[in-house]
């Protein structure tokens, strides 16, 4: 069973004549890092918003582990199930100490205090700020917190974590800390991972690139291929790596090669094999 | 100018000060205060300064820091002092003038008496953390929950606040220095051209508060926060045997200061 499936999912929001999500149909496999590519107002932020019942589809329905979104009485445990990351840092970290907001969620959800501090010492050596747990999060880097928010969210141990653009707000080096978390978490602790982005190089680790445009998927499949749609990518008005794009202008002088390389060493090496002949 | 403010700041420490429960250090700042307005004669005084000072020193709070929150308080301290010196009747310090012996007494008292009030609350903002601070006081007025006054809620927003202020100083700082790379002016002209300058600055901070607060409640409803009910914490308030000995203390202290007023000191 897909651990997130919406099913001609439709939404629009009050007051807007146009919809923002029409007919969505989406099944995220557990354990997956799946990544949602798309520019400004293509519908990428509100899909995330779907799962977990921030908003509810107009039509259709969303199913987090079966349960169904718009069902109030299950709102807190689909919350628990998927941790959200957001833009802003500042925006929502809640406490003065990072320790202090990082317990937050396991204090909603009554937790036992040994329990939260074990969680919440857990959740901090997993981002690797555990060092830092007594310091007041206005001092921290952009990256700090964003890794704290993380942290916030996984001493709710969830199944899954959706990040909605959590590193646009970021220098390099912040956008660098925050992927190479989520991707170790997904990695090593298989959770379920959805990024949504606007930075097409984040995406290249992702198992799975979903592409979003006025509120329809345009794109899925695994980021080699759905990269290799160079003019659809191009007509969405988003980037492709520098690789694809090399093979691509090959291509097109004529030269016959796939375009499925992501990497720079695989690149290289559909080159070569071009080259041998 | 903007990073003078200390309100609400908190100073991390492992002191006996910093120890104490918080709802041990709330009554006992209440305590302190009704001791302190006892006051009236000057062996009455030091013993406060007194005791404000052995406080000082076992928090270990460094003097500087206590006296940088009265900064912004200085033109409240020096118009009680000024007004006490004018209106106080009694023998002139010359003839003719209308400085009295009794004013000049009545305003260094009360000078001392507001530093003593600043330092003694700040003693409390400085020692306890926030979160503390508004766990102790959902603690002690939750009896008043009863009469249905929404406590938790009246705590959650005070944590909020106190958790913005930096954040929000740091954004008017950063929307000052946009408006004055565009020419906007804040240091010149009379006091209502100055308050004038500031509306450039109010507007946008207003607009950017209110985005953060519905960011802010996205972001609280995501991580499961459903108010307060079933509620735990990971830091749970205890009273201790210290925390007993503490109000004991403070109580004490109290009595003493009201007999001292009976007789006079």
């Amino acid at each position: 069973m897909s651990i997130i499936k919406f099913e001609k999912v439709s939404y629009s929001y009050p007051g807007d004549e146009l919809p923002s999500l029409c007919g969505i149909d989406l099944s995220i496999e557990k354990g997956q890092f799946v990544a949602v590519l798309g520019h400004n107002g293509s519908g990428k932020s509100t899909l995330a918003k779907h799962m977990n019942a921030i908003l509810v589809p107009d039509e259709g329905r969303v199913l987090i582990n079966g349960v169904d979104t718009a069902d109030e009485n299950r709102v807190l445990d689909i919350r628990r199930n998927v941790g959200m990351v957001f833009q802003n840092p500042d925006n929502q970290i809640v406490a003065n100490v990072v320790e202090d907001d990082v317990a937050f969620a396991p204090e909603n959800l009554g937790v036992a205090p040994e329990e939260i501090r074990r969680r919440v010492d857990a959740a901090l050596k997993q981002v690797g700020m555990y060092e830092l747990r007594e310091h007041a999060p206005h001092l921290l880097s952009g990256g700090q917190k964003q890794r704290v928010a993380i942290a916030g969210v996984i001493a709710m141990e969830p199944e899954i974590i959706v990040l909605d653009e959590p590193t646009a707000m970021l220098d390099p080096m912040g956008r660098e800390e925050v992927i190479s978390t989520v991707t170790r978490l997904c990695r090593e602790k298989g959770m379920t991972v959805v990024l949504i982005t606007h930075h097409m190089d984040e995406c290249v680790n992702a198992d799975r690139l979903v592409v979003m445009s006025n509120g329809h998927i345009v794109a899925d499949g695994a980021p080699a291929q759905v990269f290799s749609q160079v003019e659809l990518m191009e007509s969405e008005g988003l980037d492709v790596p520098d690789t694809t794009r090399l093979l691509y202008e090959l291509k097109k002088e004529g030269v016959e090669l796939s375009l499925e390389a992501l990497s720079p060493a695989d690149c290289a090496e559909e080159i070569m094999k071009m080259l041998r002949g | 100018m903007l990073k003078d403010i200390t309100l609400g700041q908190f100073f991390p420490g492992n002191t006996i000060v910093h120890r104490l429960d918080a709802r041990t250090k709330l009554i006992l700042v209440v305590v302190y205060i009704a001791a302190l307005f006892q006051a009236t004669g000057w062996i009455s005084y030091l013993a406060v300064t007194a005791a404000t000072f052995s406080c000082m020193y076992l928090s270990r709070i460094h003097p500087k820091n206590m006296f940088r929150g009265l900064k912004p308080m200085i033109f409240i301290i020096v118009l009680t002092a000024v007004l006490n010196i004018f209106y106080t009747t009694g023998t002139p310090v010359l003839p003719g003038w209308p400085i009295t012996w009794e004013g000049i007494e009545r305003a260094v008292q009360m000078i001392l008496r507001i530093i003593l009030l600043i330092t003694g609350t700040f003693l409390l903002t400085y020692t306890t953390s926030p979160i503390a601070l508004t766990d102790g006081l959902e603690k002690l007025f939750n009896p008043l929950k009863k009469i249905k006054l929404p406590v938790h809620e009246m705590t959650i927003m005070m944590s909020m606040a106190l958790r913005f202020i930096p954040t929000l100083i740091e954004e008017t700082d950063k929307i000052m220095s946009a408006q004055k790379a565009r020419g906007a002016d804040f240091e010149t002209g009379n006091l209502i051209q100055r308050a004038k300058a500031m509306l450039p600055i109010l507007v946008p901070l207003f607009v950017s508060a209110f985005r953060r607060a519905d960011e802010l409640a996205v972001a609280m409803e995501s991580r499961c926060y459903h108010g307060g009910e079933g509620r735990t914490r990971m830091k749970m308030l205890k009273m201790q045997f210290r925390d007993w000995a503490a109000l004991v203390i403070g109580v004490g202290f109290l009595a003493m200061m009201i007999v001292m007023k009976k007789f006079g000191l």
